[in-house]
């Protein structure tokens, strides 16, 4: 374009004719810096591996090993009928686990219904993690005092939950910050744009983590989004966007580290995209064959999370097989215990049903409690 | 726009949009924990100006101008009050509100019942709603039946200048999410109330006898209570001596008032804009007829807007219920078979 061709041909005689631009319009940001990398961030295999402290390897490596013994344990609980459903995050172990641990306890965590290894990591009884998943309530813990919202089976909707938290926790001057996990295929959501903008216009000290394990049950990626990735969204919103291999586990937490600290600085929110792949299918009650090939499977195991921390630990003479088994003692015993107690009936108290639906109850439900209570001892009596 | 309605001391007479934002002003005086989010409640002070002054006189942060995203605006109210703030959300028109709706349902109604009581949410919801005010296409709907299917919600709705002070001053100080749907049409309606002495604060939950009466009760809410006390004053010519129950509480629904006077009266007609399928006079009629059978001398009439997509401005006064349609029901009462 010539740099002349804005303005009208000047005749003799004529007012020159200038434009200006529009009133209102003037220059917000400069997008460069909010761009994310053109690769995935690695720290595995890459010369940054070096500087990262032995034992924060070692201590994601345990918890990789006891997470991925959990999704098993669970896998199982779902064949033995003690699990209604199971959604696994096999294969996205390091994204789980750095996202607790990426945390200071004061944090809150806002989870999807993939995320339960996410809550264990920081601490929460698996049990408790999946009450929802077994059916016999909802929440199974205190959101309130683990810092960690109920898991969220409605996608995206929790995100703007984790904003608002997050928004609030600034309003009143503590340097809470939230974390936010969802999928590649909950980016759609409308509640995810929404999210975001509040969080970027709120300069919100919450951390978008995605997860893009390259379905969202049987769509691929492709049919979920032209964007040239989904931390790319980001720069619209007017925050940065980091792009991650999700299986390095201490990249992704690397990452997610800079960027919680980023906003407990009060620098605002930051979206994270993890590469990462979904190994088993969506739940349990899913075929994963009708849309994906085997072999695609087996090139993500090569970069297992855990295979790939071993590689590294090995190279350094960290995994010895003491540590290796001490690791893997702490998952099997962390397994049994939950096999242990899954296999105990809950404990159910249908009266429950009406104990919380208000602070305080009305005339209309008391009468519907009292006809349970009345079913309930009709039931007692015959047997 | 004017700051005068800033000031503590209310206007005399003071309208329904005086008395909701000197509710709002006084809950956060009252309670820092309050904030005030939508869209246009800052600066502007609301497009009905009910937040008028809000953010001058408490700052930003206190009540805040938001993106324009209702998902959004719900969505982080919830956040909010997970945190300890007591959020009151402006929907700026019912039809609007439809957007939040996925947040309202499967978040706001249900937080305390799926977390056992761990996670109470105390967020109002405020819509103004209803027709007659000649507004276009999604500016007049009546979708109070919407949030009265939804179990954890509480549905109240002023038609009064002192209801809508006292019933916003508690559904604020509610620990469970309240739907405050506001009669836009009554917006600017009055009554004098003293500065000392601001109307009283109830209780959410209970009904009230606007007009007592013998013959018949007229069951009805928010913009169609002018309409029935209107009716029940020229029934008066006819020799129908009506009552008039002002339900104030949808949910939850005070049983006890509306049945009291049904039994007294033996015949009722529930007067609402929303429409008759599937809206709240259906349930309330089998509330009384489960509840008062054998005091009934007549069916339960429902006087309601037609089942027809809210009409354009111009023919709106076809579809809303009026005193004549409302008469006309009482007609209808059996009174040749009955006492």
């Amino acid at each position: 374009m010539r740099k002349s061709s804005m303005t009208v041909q000047e005749l003799p005689g004529a007012v020159a004719y200038r434009p200006t631009p529009p009133p209102a319009w003037k220059p917000r940001i400069d997008p460069t810096p909010l761009l994310p990398d053109p690769e995935p961030y690695r720290v595995l295999g890459t010369d940054a591996a070096a500087s990262v402290a032995p034992e924060l390897l070692l201590k994601l490596y345990a918890q990789l090993v006891r997470g991925r013994r959990y999704n098993t344990q669970a896998t199982a609980l779902t064949k033995q009928g003690r699990l209604a459903v199971y959604p696994s995050s096999t294969g996205q172990e390091a994204c789980e686990v750095a996202a607790a641990l990426a945390l200071e306890e004061r944090d809150w965590l806002f989870p999807s219904y993939r995320d339960t290894l996410a809550a264990v990591a920081r601490g929460l009884d698996p049990v408790a993690a999946l009450t929802l998943l077994r059916g016999d309530w909802h929440t199974g813990y205190d959101p309130r005092e683990h810092r960690i919202a109920p898991l969220c089976t409605p996608l995206a909707t929790q995100l703007p939950h984790a904003v608002g938290l997050a928004h609030a926790a600034r309003l009143k001057g503590d340097d809470v910050v939230a974390l936010a996990m969802v999928g590649d295929g909950g980016t759609s959501e409308g509640d995810f744009h929404e999210a975001l903008n509040f969080a970027a216009v709120w300069r919100a000290p919450v951390v978008f983590l995605v997860q893009n394990n390259g379905f969202a049950i049987s769509v691929p990626l492709a049919k979920q989004t032209a964007a040239p990735s989904l931390a790319h969204k980001a720069v619209g919103y007017g925050m940065p966007g980091r792009l991650v291999d999700g299986n390095d586990a201490p990249a992704v937490h690397q990452v997610l580290t800079e960027a919680v600290s980023r906003a407990r600085r009060g620098e605002g929110p930051t979206l994270i995209e993890a590469i990462t792949y979904r190994i088993d299918a969506h739940t349990n009650a899913d075929d994963a064959t009708r849309y994906r090939v085997a072999s695609e499977i087996e090139a993500w195991r090569e970069h297992d999370p855990i295979r790939l921390l071993e590689q590294e630990l090995t190279g350094r003479g960290l995994l010895d097989d003491d540590t290796k088994q001490a690791a893997t003692d702490a998952a099997e015993a962390m397994a049994a215990d939950l096999r242990q107690r899954m296999n105990a009936d809950p404990v159910l108290d249908p009266m429950d049903l009406f104990a919380h639906v208000y602070a305080e109850r009305s005339s209309q439900l008391q009468e519907q409690a009292d006809q349970l209570r009345a079913e309930l001892d009709a039931e007692g009596e015959e047997r | 726009m004017t700051t005068a309605a800033v000031q503590p001391a209310p206007v005399k007479p003071a309208t329904m949009a005086q008395a909701l934002q000197r509710a709002m002003y006084d809950a956060m005086a009252d309670d820092p924990t309050v904030h005030v989010l939508g869209e246009d409640v800052g600066t502007l002070g609301g497009v009905f100006r009910i937040t008028d002054g809000l953010a001058a006189e408490f700052g930003d942060d206190r009540c805040t101008d938001t993106p324009l995203a209702e998902a959004g605006i719900l969505g982080t109210a919830v956040g909010m009050a997970m945190y300890g703030l007591r959020p009151v959300v402006e929907m700026q028109f019912d039809a609007f509100a439809y957007p939040a709706f996925e947040q309202l349902i499967s978040h706001v109604s249900r937080m305390r019942n799926r977390t056992r009581g761990g996670l109470a949410l105390p967020i109002t919801v405020r819509v103004p709603y209803g027709g007659g005010i000649g507004g276009v296409e999604h500016h007049s709907d009546s979708s109070e039946a919407y949030y009265m299917a939804t179990p954890g919600l509480q549905v109240v709705t002023p038609a009064t200048v002192e209801d809508a002070y006292g019933l916003l001053r508690a559904a604020i100080a509610s620990d469970d999410p309240v739907v405050f749907l506001e009669p836009k049409r009554l917006y600017w309606s009055k009554a004098t109330w003293s500065a000392q002495d601001p109307p009283e604060v109830e209780p959410i939950g209970r009904a009230v006898v606007r007009r007592p009466g013998r013959s018949a009760t007229l069951i009805t809410y928010g913009p169609s209570l002018p309409v029935c006390l209107e009716a029940a004053q020229a029934a008066e010519a006819e020799g129908w001596d009506l009552e008039v129950v002002d339900l104030r509480s949808l949910v939850p629904f005070d049983d006890e008032t509306v049945c009291a006077s049904v039994r007294r009266t033996g015949r009722a007609v529930i007067v609402h804009e929303a429409t008759g399928f599937g809206g709240p006079g259906g349930e309330i009629a089998a509330r009384v007829t489960e509840r008062c059978f054998h005091h009934l001398e007549a069916p339960v009439l429902r006087v309601t807007g037609f089942d027809i997509p809210y009409p354009p401005p111009m023919l709106e006064r076809h579809h809303l219920p009026g005193v004549d349609r409302v008469l006309d029901a009482v007609a209808r009462l059996q009174w040749e078979a009955g006492s």
